[in-house]
């Protein structure tokens, strides 16, 4: 199954419709979390929104993830060790407020379970890419985390306002 | 009372707020930071408690500059959260929630840390240009924001 997530706080149809599309062309069970669009998918099964438990479920069970390039549904992907590709939402749609999105992918696409779709054009190609994908081991920054929870931290446990010199 | 933890004045009373979506997803994945303290969580969906249980989890309006309603909704609960915890320390990863909520900081006397979210890789978001003069210490996920003595750059949510 394919689990398709526009996110919680704006449509994005350009996606729903173009994953309709594909849907019907390629025979693929496709699930969508499509959001408060206009656009009503004749060849998925969809919902406006999920419960953060049925989210949950849906994405353990799915086989790859469809998603505008939210930071939410990148960290959710990598959590749950499935592969994602993203479609970047644009301003010049009014998909969102800005083209944040882009700079989202440009940077993300490093990860090796992300797989970035510049428009509705390519989604396809970036769909069968990701699903050929073989599962190797997430190149996450482990490091980068810990650093910034030790961060934290230390900022809670000191008196001090500031955070010491990293250097 | 809801806290059956024992009370020391060396455990830290946190504030943990997160908007909806990324910012919340970005800040569970911090929450090992927060395990030693006596910490509350706020974000938009009653929904979220589960992942913060026991923690104290309170619920406002999803809310942005362009749901202005909301948005005054939401700031009147977070200011009533603020009040009620006292908290020592207030931690957020954006976006207008965690703005609000390091601003009633200062009320209470509470220091404050604004961690801009890992979306924003080219520039500083809006909530997070506003905190840069608010936030005791404000921090970007990419090395190349980091501006000398204002914006740090202390690892990511990755």
């Amino acid at each position: 199954m394919i689990f398709v997530t526009v996110g919680t706080q704006l449509p994005f149809d350009r996606l729903i419709r173009s994953m309709d599309q594909w849907a019907h062309e390629s025979n693929h069970d496709v699930f969508a979390q499509s959001g408060n669009g206009v656009y009503k998918p004749m060849n998925i099964d969809s919902m406006k929104f999920l419960g953060v438990k049925e989210f949950d479920r849906r994405v353990s069970q799915a086989d790859l993830l469809v998603s505008h390039a939210g930071i939410g549904s990148i960290i959710t992907a990598m959590e749950m060790s499935k592969p994602i590709v993203v479609m970047p939402r644009l301003a010049r749609f009014g998909e969102h407020r800005n083209d944040h999105q882009l700079a989202t992918v440009s940077k993300l696409k490093e990860l090796n379970n992300v797989f970035v779709a510049e428009s509705e054009h390519d989604l396809g190609n970036a769909i069968r890419e990701a699903l050929d994908h073989t599962k190797t081991e997430l190149n996450t920054a482990p490091t980068a985390r810990a650093a910034l929870v030790t961060s934290i931290s230390d900022f809670i446990s000191s008196d001090k306002v500031r955070l010491a010199s990293d250097r | 009372m809801n806290d059956l933890r024992v009370s020391s004045p060396n455990v830290k009373k946190v504030l943990a707020v997160a908007s909806g979506g990324g910012h919340w997803v970005q800040l569970l994945r911090l929450r090992e930071a927060f395990v030693d303290t006596q910490c509350t969580y706020l974000s938009v969906d009653p929904e979220y408690e589960s992942a913060v249980s026991p923690c104290v989890f309170y619920a406002v309006p999803e809310a942005n500059r362009e749901t202005k309603f909301n948005l005054i909704i939401a700031a009147l609960k977070i200011l009533f959260v603020v009040l009620k915890i006292r908290p020592d320390v207030v931690i957020t990863t954006g976006a207008a929630h965690g703005y609000l909520a390091i601003r009633f900081a200062k009320i209470v006397g509470a220091k404050t840390m604004f961690i801009d979210s890992i979306a924003n890789a080219e520039k500083l978001s809006l909530s997070g240009e506003l905190a840069v003069s608010h936030a005791d210490v404000m921090l970007t996920q990419w090395q190349a924001l980091s501006v000398e003595d204002s914006i740090e750059y202390r690892g990511s949510v990755l």
